[in-house]
């Protein structure tokens, strides 16, 4: 029996086993490519998508269990529309693979619409779940802080 | 020497092409020109290309992969230069893989010296040497030597492009080429007639380069600059395309399992479990392991998953205490090489104290962030791979000898890398993905590692020892004697790729014997270890061990001469190399380095000259009710010309990072033959809340062009475990870290 989606909008019809996880539903079946498969057991965040505007480990929701309508990398923006967030991503030249910064803008995105002003301590404990091994961190933080500002302005 | 003066006239010989509706620009190398990747038409010469002009625009080949360094930037930075095209402009692709585009700085890391002594003669040399990679056919990102090989190169092509686009205007317009202007990619004629360059490509196909002078530096508009990286909005909006990504028409999902006892043989597996589960395509058998083609990649992994399988045995010890055993036995047998010598080490300075130490290193993984992955397509006489790679010109031979093709059949195409640390410049997982793919011929596979996999099946970081000897005397170090002992990673490297190996394995001491230290016995010996544990280049390769072992130990004499560390290592350094002892001046200015530091606080100084670039750096750390923290790192660098100061910085910030993540939690153990770690939770790496706040210095004093990707890493281990000492007075000689000290994780 396909399970309905709805991810980005757009309403999808998805014929999988129903415990897939969301994560290879996108990228495998829908073909959302901007959402990472880094380790598959919630341990380095380069997954993470929004369902109902809460980040989620899409490595860890069966395809069975998404409770709303699913929000990723593309959704946010796009390269000739980005969000906020991502063009302070980019005034900040966070990325140096690239890997995991799907991931990072996701859960920066919904730390942002929780917390519009989110103290270093903040955002450490919000963004500790998000591994980085090119170590771009401290610029993670920075375009956090820049983003909190550019989307306090609007 | 006549033979190498003619070498080096024609190591660098620009010419250009005519191409369907323009011209490329590129480099002719040596006496024959390598195989060209664009296929040029029958009668024409073979040329490398850089730069590519037709009507579509300016395009530049960049045969460096780009691995978050930032390389594809600054390689386009150097063509626009001489130009005089703005950077927006400009397409910038990963060159195909081609025997053309070999690595000449790379080569120069071979010569015998220390690096930081070189002579402008020996310079020269090394670049000549460069042409000994065209006989390997190395094609390899690494080294940090992007930057040093591409400079002069890059911008000729830039140059001669822009010369002879200027010369077809001049006899277009006919007026003389000497009053031509250039600007924004197009020429401009003294009367204001402005011709871009799209519209003189054909015509600048049909001329003969002039030789052209490089513009002075004092002139440069883009470089030394930063600029924004070409691929950042990709990068920031999930639509950078990794090989994990790569969706061809009609594209099947595989995973693997390769046995787990490395090296060992399958003796049997059954699938019987396997078949009947859901996308379950196909089962492969590898030989040394077992592959699923599924719908779906986790499918796919489920499956494999459900494979019995009876492995063969390691063919080395199974527990890691056997391994370090083995290492430490090495030291018995006879020194691999004594690259440096200084002095007699056998004859104890009068009045001297002598003080002893022995260190112990895990092996690592590198742990890339992509798992590792590659897609292939085997038609029968064609094999097609897509791959975040290293080293596309040993993929395309090593994928053609497992589909039994001419290497000419197979065409790698190289995608951004998830991370490349020196895992991708192995063929592994690209062979890999070739059998699996030549099971379902004339269809699209792509075979992805689970997290597990990639962690089991690394080419490690060798696991190493050194027993160290030193003497101090009225506060000066008078000696120092250092062993080292691991498994040779170059040896195994060049094994794999089938070059002969043996000899001194300078790679195994560096990071040791090249310190930049006026020490007057001064002896460093390296002994290679016989073990079959996979090995390979990992971020900084010998310099990720010996610029722990090297500096800890330094510590340890500072200590003993009872001297402010830093100031120890100033004093030895000053007249044996002013840029090194820059590095060290500055963090001690940028960190307020005093010696003293308040209680709950400890400071730490790690200095490694590797890559031709020396990189001081100062760590604080502080305890937090019994919990560790590390909160502060400062960082000075000098790698002569920094082309991208912006890019420089985030490669030092991540290359500590990557060393911090090391020294704290970094190790790989054996029992029963098999890797002890799976996943992060038990490779686990510095975050967000763990990274230090960290302030860098580029300094641009150092005479030669160092690297940039790896020299942030070696020395951010020491400094820790220095620090820890200054905090808690217990040395750190095993990493990491969290085994000893009570780190915030
Ligand atoms: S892939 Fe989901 S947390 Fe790592
Ligand atoms: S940018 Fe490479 S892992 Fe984060």
């Amino acid at each position: 029996m396909p399970i309905s989606l709805t991810i980005n909008g757009t309403a999808h019809e998805v014929d999988l086993p129903e415990d897939v996880p969301l994560l290879w539903v996108l990228r495998d079946e829908v073909g959302l490519t901007g959402t990472k498969f880094g380790c598959g057991v919630a341990a380095c965040g380069a997954c993470t998508v929004h369902i109902d505007g809460e980040a989620v480990r899409s490595c860890q929701v069966a395809l069975s269990d998404v409770w709303g309508d699913v929000t990723t990398i593309e959704g946010v923006g796009t390269p000739d529309a980005m969000a906020k967030i991502q063009q302070a991503w980019v005034d900040h030249q966070v990325a140096q693979c690239g890997y995991c910064q799907s991931g990072q803008i996701m859960q920066a995105a919904a730390l942002l619409a929780e917390n519009p002003s989110p103290s270093d301590a903040e955002i450490d404990e919000a963004m500790q779940g998000n591994l980085c091994r090119c170590g771009t961190y401290p610029r993670i933080r920075a375009a956090i802080h820049t983003a909190a500002g550019k989307l306090k302005e609007a | 020497m006549a033979s190498i003066g003619k070498i080096l006239r024609r190591t660098f010989l620009i010419g250009s092409a005519a191409i369907v509706g323009g011209v490329a620009f590129g480099v002719y190398y040596v006496n024959r020109p390598a195989p060209n990747p664009l296929k040029p038409q029958e009668g024409e010469t073979a040329l490398n290309p850089f730069v590519l002009i037709d009507q579509e625009g300016v395009t530049l080949f960049a045969p460096r992969a780009e691995m978050g360094q930032g390389v594809m930037t600054t390689w386009a930075a150097l063509i626009a230069e001489e130009l005089d095209v703005e950077l927006d402009d400009i397409r910038v692709l990963h060159g195909p893989a081609a025997a053309a585009y070999y690595n000449s700085a790379m080569l120069g890391e071979a010569l015998p010296n220390k690096g930081y002594d070189i002579s402008d003669f020996q310079h020269n040399l090394a670049e000549a040497l460069g042409v000994l990679g065209k006989v390997l056919s190395l094609q390899v990102t690494g080294g940090s030597t992007s930057m040093k090989d591409g400079f002069e190169r890059m911008r000729e092509a830039g140059a001669t492009a822009r010369e002879t686009l200027k010369q077809a205007a001049a006899d277009q317009l006919g007026v003389d080429r000497g009053l031509l202007k250039t600007a924004k990619g197009a020429v401009i004629a003294p009367d204001g007639t402005t011709i871009p360059y799209t519209e003189l490509a054909v015509a600048a196909g049909q001329i003969d380069p002039p030789h052209v002078e490089l513009r002075d530096p004092s002139e440069w508009r883009i470089l030394g600059k930063h600029h924004p990286r070409v691929d950042m909005v990709e990068k920031s909006t999930g639509t950078a395309e990794y090989a994990i990504d790569v969706r061809p028409e009609g594209l099947k999902f595989a995973s693997v399992r390769i046995n787990p006892k490395l090296g060992g043989e399958m003796n049997s597996f059954d699938a019987s479990a396997a078949e009947s589960m859901p996308g379950v395509e196909k089962i492969v058998d590898l030989g040394n392991g077992v592959a699923v083609i599924a719908s779906n990649t986790w499918l796919a992994m489920q499956a494999v998953e459900a494979i019995e399988v009876d492995w063969g045995e390691a063919p080395y010890p199974p527990e890691t205490d056997a391994l370090f055993d083995v290492i430490a036995a090495s030291f018995d047998g006879k020194a691999n090489s004594a690259m440096r010598d200084d002095g007699d080490v056998s004859v104890m300075p009068e009045g001297a104290t002598e003080i002893t130490a022995a260190y112990k290193l895990p092996y690592l993984a590198h742990a890339t962030m992509e798992p590792m992955n590659a897609t292939a397509l085997f038609t029968g006489k064609t094999l097609d791979i897509w791959a975040g790679n290293q080293a596309p010109t040993i993929i395309q031979s090593k994928a053609a000898e497992v589909a039994n093709l001419d290497t000419e059949a197979v065409n790698v195409h190289t995608t951004y890398l998830g991370g490349g640390f020196g895992r991708k410049g192995e063929f592994d997982y690209t062979q890999i993905a070739t059998k699996v793919a030549m099971a379902m011929p004339n269809v699209p596979v792509q075979t992805t590692w689970s997290r597990e996999e990639d962690m089991r099946h690394d080419f490690y970081r060798p696991g190493a020892m050194a027993r160290m000897r030193g003497a101090v005397k009225d506060g000066k170090a008078v000696l120092y004697d250092g062993q080292i002992a691991a498994q040779s990673a170059v040896y195994q490297a060049m094994g794999r790729i089938g070059v002969p190996s043996g000899g001194p394995d300078k790679v195994l001491v560096e990071g040791a014997f090249n310190q930049p230290y006026a020490i007057p016995n001064y002896r460093v010996r390296g002994y290679v270890t016989d073990l079959q544990v996979p090995v390979g280049f990992w971020r900084s390769v010998g310099n990720s061990f010996n610029g722990f072992f090297h500096d800890t130990f330094l510590d340890e004499m500072a200590h003993a001469a009872g001297r402010d560390p830093l100031e120890f290592r100033l004093e030895l350094m000053k007249s044996e190399h002013a840029p090194s002892a820059g590095c060290l001046e500055a963090v001690r200015e940028m960190s307020g380095w005093s010696g003293e530091t308040p209680d709950g606080v400890g400071r730490g100084v790690g200095f490694c000259y590797s890559f031709g670039t020396p990189v001081a750096q100062v760590i604080e750390v502080v305890d937090e009710d019994g919990t560790i923290r590390i909160n502060k790192a400062w960082i000075a660098c000098d790698m002569g010309l920094a082309l991208d100061p912006n890019t420089v910085e985030a490669q030092m910030v991540g290359g500590m990072i990557y060393g911090l993540s090391a020294a704290a939690y970094g190790e790989i153990t054996f029992a029963e033959g098999e890797v002890e770690q799976y996943n992060f939770p038990d490779y686990d790496a510095i975050r967000m809340h763990t990274a230090p706040v960290t302030e860098v210095r580029v300094l641009e004093t150092n005479r030669h062009m160092g690297g940039a990707g790896e020299p942030g890493t070696p020395p951010a281990m020491p400094a820790l475990g220095n620090a820890l000492f200054d905090l808690t007075g217990q040395r750190a000689r095993t990493l990491p870290l969290s085994h000893s000290f009570d780190l915030l994780i």
